[in-house]
């Protein structure tokens, strides 16, 4: 039996016994997770991100969307009457990196989708103050004149291939190699902008209208 | 929820979670043996003068340490943590929301009951009705509509008595629950010269100033172009299809001549969201009515 004593004075029998108590935490909270159908399974309705709201999920993280804004909708009563229904895990299962955030400066975006015109975004991700005078939320005017293809489009062929590798592991629904193929053709001549709004719109649409 | 893919991982949770609580025990009971020897110290020095004695724990520590491991395992038999065990409770987070929302909607629905079944006019003139309104609309409006309810360029002033889809108390209820899809085509193969005409003839319906030479090309390419299909021989549009009144001073993207050329030859979409679904009949109501108040006394 190690003695405390002997704990305290090795400093590598201290970080290895350390990383130990660390470990287990995550196999006992992480490693069940992996194993259960609420949290690896798609609820109905929910798609892979087609290439044009891939794009716009990556206009999304690079802006840093989600310093400001999350996408969690938790079950208590104030959140489901101003967002719409709460959050579930299934709704995630195509998220990689997850963009449930952990601060909301601006408000829950997660069922956003539909709430607002395109028109409404459009204007908004170019001036919020034009729309909402109170706004503190940057603008964000260069998405209108960026192409998508020329940066989060570029290789956005590789990126599908690497959602469809995660897809694959849990065998869920996924791209085929028509859509792969078919990905820069979608999104074409689109801005950032265009991207983003499609990104935007879809959000939460699985669950929307439902409490 | 638990849904583990197979029995196994029920079990793994159950032996961890037991099993780390257990070793908590043993570990108090392993290395809480030290007694006090006074003077014993653990032999090094610091600083000179710096010692530190061996002394067991106090006991007050060691009683909540106690009370923790006790806890815990109350906490595992009411709630659930133990894998597929639901605890004695029978709580979830989903069924906590349920009942809260089912509290508060119970709560609040004899007073949307009544208001129900006042006419939109009468709700219009109730106080607390019109507090519940201006709460909604600050919750589910204000983004396009504004705080002050006097819109933004492309969304609709409130306050004012302009109404595109009609200011009757069922039609505002029917714009509100059912939402509003507003589309003026884009007429570029008119061509620019065409358009200038167009808008500066639109431009003198409501009296502004502009070009009349061209102004009077206008109004025959308002013919010939179909124009009045939407708003009308004279212009002043058409409820129906959301077609905006052209004599009127109330301007949904702005009356410059260059705006109004963006708008023809480009045309304009927006939207109004639905929210009948979400929202429900009652708040709907109540919106309605609050809406209709905002222009009580606007010309």
């Amino acid at each position: 039996m190690i003695k405390h004593e002997q704990i305290e004075k090795s400093v590598t029998l201290l970080i290895v016994l350390t990383l130990l108590v660390v470990v287990w935490g995550g196999l006992l909270e992480i490693v069940p997770l992996f194993f259960q159908k609420s949290t690896t399974t798609p609820v109905e309705g929910v798609k892979p991100y087609d290439a044009v709201r891939l794009a716009g999920r990556d206009v999304y993280i690079r802006e840093g969307c989600y310093n400001c804004h999350s996408q969690m909708i938790r079950p208590f009563r104030a959140e489901t009457e101003r967002y719409g229904h709460y959050s579930v895990a299934g709704e995630f299962v195509y998220d990689h990196p997850f963009q449930w955030g952990s601060k909301r400066t601006g408000p829950d975006l997660h069922r956003v989708g539909g709430r607002y015109s395109d028109e409404w975004q459009r204007a908004h991700l170019i001036n919020p103050r034009d729309l909402v005078p109170e706004s503190n939320m940057p603008a964000f005017p260069w998405l209108a004149t960026t192409k998508a293809k020329d940066t989060v489009g570029a290789d956005i062929e590789k990126k599908m291939e690497v959602m469809r590798t995660y897809a694959n592991m849990r065998g869920i629904p996924t791209y085929s190699d028509e859509e792969i193929k078919g990905s820069r053709a979608a999104i074409g001549d689109k801005t950032e902008m265009d991207v983003l709004i499609a990104y935007l719109q879809g959000l939460g649409t699985a669950l929307k209208n439902t409490k | 929820m638990s849904d583990f893919v197979s029995d196994f991982w029920n079990l793994y949770v159950i032996v961890i979670v037991v099993g780390s609580i257990l070793a908590c025990v043993v570990l108090l009971i392993v290395q809480g043996k030290a007694t006090f020897t006074p003077g014993k110290t653990m032999g090094h020095v610091w600083d000179g003068d710096l010692e530190e004695y061996n002394n067991p724990m106090p006991k007050w520590w060691t009683w909540m340490f106690v009370i923790t491991v006790v806890f815990a395992f109350v906490y595992l038999a009411l709630y659930p943590g133990l894998g597929n065990f639901k605890g004695m409770l029978g709580w979830t987070s989903v069924g906590q929301h349920k009942a809260e929302v089912e509290k508060a909607d119970a709560a609040a629905k004899p007073l949307f009951d009544k208001y129900l079944a006042m006419d939109l006019k009468a709700v219009a003139g109730d106080k607390q009705a019109m507090e519940m309104g201006k709460r909604l609309y600050l919750t589910y409006c204000m983004q396009c509509h504004g705080a002050d309810a006097r819109g933004a360029k492309g969304f609709p002033n409130l306050a004012d008595n302009d109404w595109q889809w009609g200011g009757e108390p069922e039609q505002v209820v029917a714009t509100i629950a059912a939402g509003r899809m507003g589309v003026m085509p884009p007429h570029p193969q008119l061509g620019a010269e065409t358009i200038k005409d167009l808008a500066n003839f639109v431009r003198s319906l409501s009296g502004l100033p502009g070009d009349s030479v061209r102004a009077a090309k206008g109004k025959e390419a308002f013919v010939a172009a179909g124009c009045l299909g939407c708003h009308g021989p004279e212009g002043k549009g058409n409820i129906a299809m959301g077609a905006p009144n052209l004599t009127d001073k109330v301007w949904l993207y702005g009356s410059s001549e260059a705006t109004i050329i963006e708008t023809i030859t480009n045309g304009r979409q927006n939207k109004m969201p639905a929210w009948k679904e979400f929202l429900g009949d009652g708040k709907v109501h109540v919106l309605s009515a609050y809406v209709l108040s905002l222009s009580q006394g606007a010309k």
